[in-house]
C-alpha cells in the first residue's frame, strides 16, 4: 500500500456558487469530482467522462466548460456555478421553471449541464434561433433523445428572462 | 477516471514555465487548454512525472493587427477567435475557430496548444497551413520564428524542442482579391472531423492566379494538394473546372480506414468538401460574406 502522507496536496480557493471553499486537492482530481466529493454538490453528473457528453458542464468565471476535463487546481482563484447554484430563495431559476414547463428533459440525467449550457447561450444572447440553440448545446448529449422539447425549453426560458 | 499522480507547477511567465521545464526534465509537460491532453492523462496515454500549466500566466491571450499580420496569443481559446471581429479579418479563422468541438471546448481550448499538440485530426494546422503562417517560440535560448510548414514535422510532432513554447501565431492578410474556407466534416459536434478541406484562392476577375488546397485528417499531417492547386491557377474558374480540380484531390489524400469511415469514404468527402470550400473561397473572393461552417452527418 502507497503512503498516503506521501501524496502532494495543493490549497485552492474556490468560490462555488458564491460560497468559497478552500480545500487541499490532489493535483490530478478532477473539478468535477472536487464539486462532487469536497464540496458535496452532486448535481453535476459524471457521463462519458471523456470530454464528449456535456453532463459534468459548470459554469467557470460565466463560461461553459466541461468539469472532467479540468483539474481542480486550475479553478483556484475562480467563479463556479453548478446546478444548485441556478435556483435562489427557493425559487427556480427561469431557466430551470422552463425545462419543466416545456418537458425538456426525460431521464435527466443530462439535464444540469444542458441548463448551464443554455445558461452562457442566454446571457450572450437571449433570443436565439433554431441554428445558435443547436450550436450551443451541440456539447450536451440527451441520450433519451428529447431535444425538441429541450429547443422549445430554452426559447421559453429565453422569454422568461427578457421578462423576469 | 483519474490520471496517475504528477506535480503540479504553475508558471508566473513564460520564461519561467521554460525554465520550470527545463529543470523538471523529460517527464515534464506544458498544460495549455488541456482538451486534448487531459483526456490523455485520464486514458493513461501520456503519464508526465511534472505539468507546468500555462493557464495562469497573463498576458498571452490577446488578438492583435500589426503590419499586415494578426497576432495571437498563444492562449488565445478557440471561442475569443470565434467571437473576434478582428479575426473574421481572414474568414478561414472565423470557419475553424467556430466549428472547433463544442461551445464548452472552445472556451478551454488554445490555438498554441492545438498547434503544439500537432494531432492529425486537429483543425487549426489544416486552416493556417494554406495561410502564411508563422510560429513564434521560446525556448532556454530565446525566442524562434518558425513557417508553420517547417513547425509541423509528422503526427504529433513539431519542430519544438522539449522546454519549448509557442508564444504567438501570427497569420498574414490575404490581399484584396484574395478569398478562403475552412470546411471540416463531423459525425457530432464533440468528435474530430472524419475529413477537413481549407482553400485560398487569389482572383482576378474570374481567373484563379493563385490557390492553395489543404486536405485534414486523411494522412500523418495536413497534406497539400498540389495537383488540384495546379488545375486552378491560370484558369478560368466555373463549374468545370471547380469540378476537376476537386477531383483532382482524391489522390493526394491518403486517409486509413477507421470507426469514422472507410478510406474509400473519406476520399469522397475529400472532393466534396473541397468543392464546397473552393465555391465558398471564389465568392469571398468577390468580397462577398459567406458563413462557411463545418458540417455535420
Amino acid at each position: 500500500m502507497p503512503e498516503t502522507a506521501t501524496v502532494e496536496k495543493i490549497a485552492i480557493n474556490v468560490k462555488v456558487n458564491g460560497k468559497p471553499y478552500s480545500r487541499q486537492v490532489e493535483p490530478r482530481m478532477l473539478l468535477v469530482e472536487f464539486l462532487r466529493e469536497a464540496c458535496d454538490l452532486t448535481g453535476t453528473h459524471v457521463g462519458c467522462d471523456t470530454t464528449y457528453c456535456g453532463a459534468c458542464t459548470v459554469l467557470m468565471n460565466g463560461l461553459a466548460v466541461k468539469s472532467c476535463t479540468m483539474f481542480a487546481v486550475q479553478a483556484d482563484g475562480s467563479e463556479i456555478t453548478t446546478v444548485e447554484g441556478l435556483e435562489k430563495d427557493g425559487k427556480l431559476h427561469p431557466i430551470q421553471q422552463a425545462f419543466g414547463d416545456s418537458y425538456g428533459l426525460q431521464c435527466g440525467y443530462c439535464t444540469p449541464g444542458l441548463l448551464l449550457s443554455t445558461h452562457q447561450l442566454l446571457s450572450e444572447n437571449p433570443e436565439p434561433s433554431e441554428k445558435e440553440i443547436r450550436k450551443a448545446i451541440a456539447g450536451n448529449t440527451c441520450r433519451c433523445t428529447g431535444y425538441m422539447n429541450v429547443f422549445k425549453a430554452i426559447r421559453q426560458a429565453g422569454r422568461n428572462m427578457k421578462g423576469a | 477516471m483519474y490520471p496517475r499522480s504528477f506535480h503540479y507547477h504553475r508558471a508566473g511567465s513564460l520564461k519561467e514555465a521554460v525554465s520550470m521545464l527545463g529543470q523538471l526534465g523529460e517527464g515534464a509537460k506544458f498544460l495549455a487548454g488541456g482538451q486534448s491532453l487531459i483526456p490523455l492523462l485520464k486514458l493513461r496515454f501520456a503519464n508526465p512525472e511534472h505539468l507546468v500549466d500555462l493557464n495562469f500566466i497573463s498576458g498571452t491571450s490577446f488578438i492583435k493587427e500589426d503590419s499586415g499580420a494578426l497576432h495571437f496569443g498563444a492562449m488565445t481559446r478557440h471561442a475569443e477567435i470565434e467571437h473576434s471581429a478582428l479575426a473574421r479579418m481572414i474568414p478561414v479563422l472565423h470557419d475553424c475557430a467556430a466549428g472547433i468541438a463544442d461551445v464548452q471546448v472552445r472556451n478551454r481550448g488554445t490555438i498554441g496548444g492545438s498547434l503544439a499538440e500537432a494531432d492529425p485530426s486537429g483543425d487549426w494546422a489544416n486552416a493556417l497551413i494554406t495561410l502564411d503562417t508563422t510560429v513564434h517560440c521560446l525556448g532556454p535560448n530565446g525566442t524562434r520564428a518558425i513557417h508553420l510548414e517547417d513547425f509541423i514535422k509528422d503526427a504529433y510532432t513539431t519542430a519544438l524542442a522539449h522546454d519549448e513554447l509557442v508564444t504567438e501565431v501570427e497569420v498574414k492578410i490575404p490581399p484584396q482579391g484574395s478569398g478562403g474556407a475552412y470546411l471540416a466534416f463531423k459525425r457530432s459536434a464533440p468528435v474530430y472531423p472524419s475529413a477537413s478541406a481549407a482553400v485560398q484562392l487569389t482572383m482576378a476577375g474570374d481567373v484563379c492566379r493563385d490557390a492553395a488546397i489543404a486536405l485534414g485528417c486523411v494522412g500523418l499531417t495536413a497534406i497539400r494538394a498540389t495537383e488540384a492547386e495546379t488545375a486552378l491557377r491560370g484558369k478560368s474558374l466555373n463549374d468545370k473546372t471547380i469540378a476537376t480540380a476537386a477531383e483532382t484531390a482524391r489522390a493526394a489524400a491518403d486517409p486509413q480506414s477507421d470507426m469514422r469511415g472507410s478510406a474509400e469514404y473519406k476520399r469522397q468527402l475529400v472532393v466534396a468538401l473541397v468543392k464546397r470550400a473552393i465555391q465558398i473561397a471564389v465568392r469571398r473572393a468577390r468580397g462577398e460574406q459567406i458563413e462557411g461552417a463545418h458540417l455535420y452527418a
